[in-house]
């Protein structure tokens, strides 16, 4: 079964003469336990999809179901303990004023989760985070610390599929590959799939199994990543892409 | 001594181990950025000043605050047993000064529990609802902003009747506007980000996004406001009573003692002067420490 199905998304934002059509006509899907990226270049409409799935984002057509549940206009609680997103960018995805312990807490209260103590302690030890940035506040963290926090956060409520939009491309080479490297752990471990949006392809080729490129609000192509390892790239756009990083 | 100085430590940890000590901690940090800040320092403790003579107000004053002496009246300052001198009744100018400060402290405090809260609440539902939630309630607030706040107040007073309450109910239905703005505006730019997006996808409602999420954002930069604004509102009660609205002549409230005091102002500058002087070093030591919490509270400045 597939985890996520996308079938002829449309998204917009404003209305009239003022709408802007994010995406159009997006049609994919992603198997369970598949790891599915998707690249373009800045505002080709990839992050507005995760937002689209996610209920974050304004009005869409089309049909998205998840783990076999057709979504409709509003989200359903079971909904969020299905689905989690990690953010772009983990200076603003953190409140400046909750402790890492709040976040945590406050995020497994919501769903329904009674031995907080026990899981926040696990939460942190997953993600590679020791006890002692328990209590924190995120202005004691660098950006990668934070990302880790925010990626606890995601996996708190014990999600099947996670939306990753460029979750590490806000923060320096280095830490980069940390972050990666723990995301490909816990997708092993906990047999998450992962819908990852970038516009870096070395990071969807050590990520993904397959991808889509998207230009200005469409899919172009699907590819696998032996394709893509390949540049056999069919339409003129990917191959594009696919020059340029070289 | 080695008791503070662990004390310290355990309060300047980089790694607190519970939720009790994180929370410490943090006052602490915070305690000590506005200690580094001499004039809010001044500030505070010419507050705290205020609040022990208000409490101790029995026992600090020399005389009764009402006791008339038409044969002691007009007493210049430094008079024998009158240090301030005495007013047009002959009562102690400084008595009424040490029982004056707990109407002051009153109005103050009355006032900073309605109005910020009305604000507070106007505000973040206003801003994080919008649609025509946001229409309407702005549209309220912008008509509360239209009046001159002095004229607003003397309406609503010469509505309820005159008197100390009243006064304090007409200042703050006339201050709740501004701070409806500001959380509004700090909503507004407080919904779109990340973090409320991140909260939403735990599937929770608006209403304890509002209160756990907007709300301490918002609280911070509103208690810098009010602390800001108090000077204006001791005015504003000071005025009422000058104008005769506020508290009535024989309450020692500092603005109607100017009023009284006005009639002798060529003559005998002291009658006025000296509520006029305690007036203003409160105002000014609200300012202070308005500008001192700025510094320690506004996130925006950061660590």
């Amino acid at each position: 079964m597939n985890m996520l199905e996308i079938k002829d998304l449309n998204v917009w934002f404003g209305h009239s003469h003022n709408r802007v059509n994010a995406v159009k006509g997006a049609t994919f899907s992603v198997a369970e336990g598949e790891s599915f990226g998707l690249v373009g270049e800045s505002g080709s409409g990839k992050s507005t999809i995760l937002r689209a799935i996610t209920g974050l984002a304004g009005q869409w057509s089309g049909e998205i179901s998840v783990n076999g549940m057709q979504l409709g206009k509003k989200r359903e609680k079971s909904f969020y303990k299905t689905v989690q997103m990690v953010f772009q960018d983990p200076y603003a995805s953190l409140h400046p004023r909750h402790s890492v312990d709040q976040v945590l807490g406050e995020t497994l209260s919501l769903h329904g989760f009674r031995d907080l103590d026990a899981r926040v302690v696990k939460l942190l030890d997953d993600v590679g985070l020791g006890q002692k940035f328990r209590f924190r506040y995120p202005h004691q963290l660098s950006g990668g610390q934070r990302q880790r926090v925010a990626i606890a956060r995601a996996l708190a409520p014990e999600p099947k599929l996670l939306l990753l939009d460029e979750p590490t491309s806000a923060l320096d080479v280095s830490v980069q590959a940390e972050i990666l490297n723990l995301l490909v752990d816990l997708r092993k471990d906990r047999g998450l799939t992962y819908v990852m949006v970038s516009h870096d392809l070395s990071v969807v080729g050590h990520m993904c199994d397959r991808l889509a490129v998207m230009k200005s609000g469409e899919i172009v192509e699907i590819l696998n990543v032996a394709e893509l390892r390949q540049l056999k790239a069919q339409h003129p756009y990917s191959q594009e892409l696919l020059q340029a990083s070289l | 001594m080695s008791d503070t100085q662990s004390l310290r430590a355990w309060l300047l940890t980089e790694t607190p181990t519970s939720r009790r000590h994180a929370k410490l901690s943090a006052l602490y940090h915070g305690w000590l950025s506005f200690r580094s800040n001499t004039m809010a320092m001044i500030g505070l403790l010419i507050l705290v000043a205020l609040v022990l003579i208000a409490v101790l107000a029995p026992w600090l004053s020399p005389h009764d605050p009402f006791e008339q002496n038409l044969g002691q009246r007009l007493l210049p300052l430094g008079s024998e047993g009158h240090v301030f001198g005495t007013d047009s009744l002959g009562r102690d100018i400084l008595s009424r000064l040490i029982y004056g400060s707990r109407i002051t402290l009153y109005i103050v405090a009355l006032v900073a529990l309605i109005a910020p809260v009305v604000g507070l609440l106007v505000g973040t539902v206003s801003g994080y609802v919008g649609g025509w939630v946001d229409t309407v309630l702005m549209r309220i607030t912008d008509i509360f902003l239209a009046f001159p706040r002095l004229v607003l107040a003397l309406a609503f007073v010469a509505a309820l009747g005159a008197g100390i309450e009243n006064a304090v109910i007409a200042i703050s239905l006339t201050a709740w506007p501004p701070y409806a703005r500001i959380a509004r505006a700090e909503t507004l730019t407080i919904r779109s980000s990340d973090y409320i997006a991140a909260i939403k996808l735990q599937g929770a409602s608006a209403l304890r996004i509002i209160t756990k999420h907007i709300w301490p954002l918002c609280i911070s930069s509103l208690i810098v406001r009010v602390t800001l604004d108090m000077a204006g509102i001791i005015l504003a009660a000071a005025g009422l009573g000058f104008l005769g609205l506020g508290a009535q002549p024989p309450s020692p409230e500092w603005g109607a003692m100017i009023s009284e005091g006005r009639r002798f102002i060529l003559d005998h500058w002291w009658v006025a002067t000296m509520p006029g002087l305690a007036i203003f070093t409160v105002s000014l030591a609200f300012n202070l420490l308005g500008d001192g919490l700025r510094d320690v509270l506004d996130p925006k400045a950061g660590d």
